[in-house]
């Protein structure tokens, strides 16, 4: 937090990238992007590039971690070494580490746990390129990819950050207003029930600036929802497309085996 | 680790909170008594020694000279750790700092930088050597709320501070000029059970607890908040719990400003 910048964040009511200051920035959902993962989604908002796995429901190790009632979330939020312009550590720091755990504590709040005892969920979130309110990208395309891998979840939650910058309340804080700006405020909500389950805040804000900022957070729910239900629709059309032509993936990949086993008796695989 | 006694005492506290009660007899808006105790270590350059209720947490500052951020070169610098003991509760292990305790010490960080509590502009000594205030938060003993236990020493520790003497590249500790804060920022804890809003949480209080959330605030200013736990708060709560927190301000002030 700077609180005093030199460079003024607002000029002419826009801002450094030209928006307003109830704009966000561009988002752009795809789900289902990686293959080994149960689920994943990539996301890009603003120059953010966030990479969202998950893996789960699975056996938890270590072993001691168990719960016999319900699956434990687990997550790691990490911000790769070339994601901002100075070259950052590999692994986690202790910056890292408390975002992982919000994250984590968010998604425990949504994931319906009961479903399958003795599992887990794991969540990795790694950010390849960082320009600002990172955690809640992370958090938006967490939650995607954990409805990709078929995790029941009472909500899909969404992120989204406010903040102040030259004394005006603004949504979806990029980086140099995360870095000079006079409040940041990051926050995950479930849209269905309006509750909060994500919500850090430093910096100077009166009481009226806050309920302002909650307001605007709150503003931008449907417009976020939107893509993430997009991101869910575009997938579920193109897998649903590949079935219906029988050209599936796994049709290909049996092809292939039958070329491979050439010289065997290749014998008609049921798929 | 799941200790026998304190899940008997989850169901305890919800009994309790059924008829609109505390098993200490507390209120839901109300403290344990606090003891805020400075100057108690003389070794370091300020440091308290703070109970509230059953729960006591220690913090030492110790200043060094150190080469000042690069973007704020004429500034003193102000870091912050916690070291949750194992000595304090048999859930604490040894080994590398837990998420836990990383969170503490970033959300106590957090609202004193934010207050901009600490006068970090008159900590410039010379050209590249600056003051590097670093607090040390200690838990000694956990029966919930270490976080504003932590708050408060810190902020004590930080209000009893003195400044040694910098001279011909050696640090003299027997010339020390006190050095207040500038304003001073008050915390509170707040856990959801259920639907009831609590303050100021005991461990098993805290167990039970869906959520917690910590709000950092100064004369109508909100500096930080840091919400934790698998549950959720609605807006309204956040704010009424924003509004309960400015309410305790005085009588948290009170007793940091005795010492």
């Amino acid at each position: 937090m700077g609180g005093n910048s030199e460079v003024p964040l607002i000029v002419n009511g826009k801002r450094l990238d030209g928006r307003g200051l109830e704009d966000l920035r561009p988002i752009t959902i795809e789900a289902g992007v990686l293959n080994r993962a149960n689920g994943s989604a990539y996301l890009t908002w603003g120059k953010n590039k966030v990479l969202a796995a998950v893996y789960g429901p699975r056996e938890v190790f270590p072993k001691h971690e168990t719960n016999l009632y319900g699956s434990i979330v687990r997550c790691r939020y990490m911000m790769a070494p070339f994601s901002t312009e100075e070259h950052g550590r590999a692994g986690p720091n202790r910056r890292s580490r408390e975002i992982s755990k919000v994250t984590k504590e968010a998604f425990e709040s949504v994931v319906i746990k009961e479903v399958y005892p003795k599992t887990a969920i794991d969540i990795y979130v790694d950010i390849l390129e960082g320009q600002g309110s990172t955690r809640v990208a992370g958090l938006t395309a967490a939650a995607v990819a954990l409805a990709n891998a078929g995790i029941p979840m009472k909500d899909i939650p969404i992120g989204v950050s406010v903040g102040k910058i030259d004394n005006k309340i603004a949504v979806d804080m990029m980086k140099e207003e995360d870095n000079f700006g006079q409040a940041d405020m990051p926050l995950a909500i479930n849209p269905t029930t309006g509750e909060v389950i994500l919500l850090q805040m430093d910096g100077k804000m009166t009481r009226d600036e806050f309920i302002h900022a909650l307001d605007l957070a709150f503003a931008k729910v449907p417009e976020i929802r939107e893509k993430q239900i997009e991101a869910l629709r575009e997938f579920f059309k193109k897998s649903s497309a590949s079935i219906e032509e029988g050209n599936g993936n796994g049709s290909s990949v049996i092809e292939e085996e039958q070329g491979l086993l050439g010289q065997q008796e290749a014998g008609v695989q049921e798929q | 680790m799941v200790m026998v006694i304190d899940e008997l005492k989850k169901e305890a506290v919800k009994d309790m909170l059924k008829l609109g009660k505390r098993t200490d007899g507390r209120s839901f808006d109300q403290y344990r008594e606090i003891s805020i105790k400075t100057n108690v270590i003389s070794a370091a350059e300020g440091s308290a020694d703070v109970t509230i209720g059953k729960s006591r947490v220690m913090a030492g500052v110790k200043l060094e000279v150190v080469e000042p951020f690069s973007d704020r070169p004429t500034e003193g610098t102000l870091t912050v750790n916690a070291d949750l003991l194992p000595t304090a509760h048999e859930t604490f292990e040894e080994g590398p700092p837990s998420e836990e305790s990383i969170e503490l010490a970033r959300v106590v960080d957090r609202g004193i930088r934010a207050a901009e509590a600490v006068d970090l502009k008159s900590l410039f000594i010379e050209e590249g050597k600056v003051w590097g205030v670093f607090v040390d938060i200690y838990t000694l003993d956990h029966d919930g709320n270490l976080l504003d236990a932590a708050a408060l020493a810190a902020t004590a520790a930080l209000q009893s501070m003195k400044v040694p003497k910098y001279e011909n590249e050696k640090i003299i500790r027997e010339e020390m000029t006190p050095k207040k804060l500038l304003n001073i920022p008050t915390q509170c804890t707040f856990v959801k059970i259920g639907k009831d809003i609590i303050l100021d949480p005991t461990y098993a209080e805290e167990i039970v607890a869906d959520a917690r959330i910590t709000y950092c605030v100064g004369d109508g200013m909100l500096y930080a908040i840091q919400k934790a736990g698998p549950g959720a708060f609605s807006k309204d709560e956040i704010i009424s719990l924003l509004d309960k927190s400015f309410e305790q301000r005085k009588y948290l002030l009170s007793l940091l400003e005795k010492i």
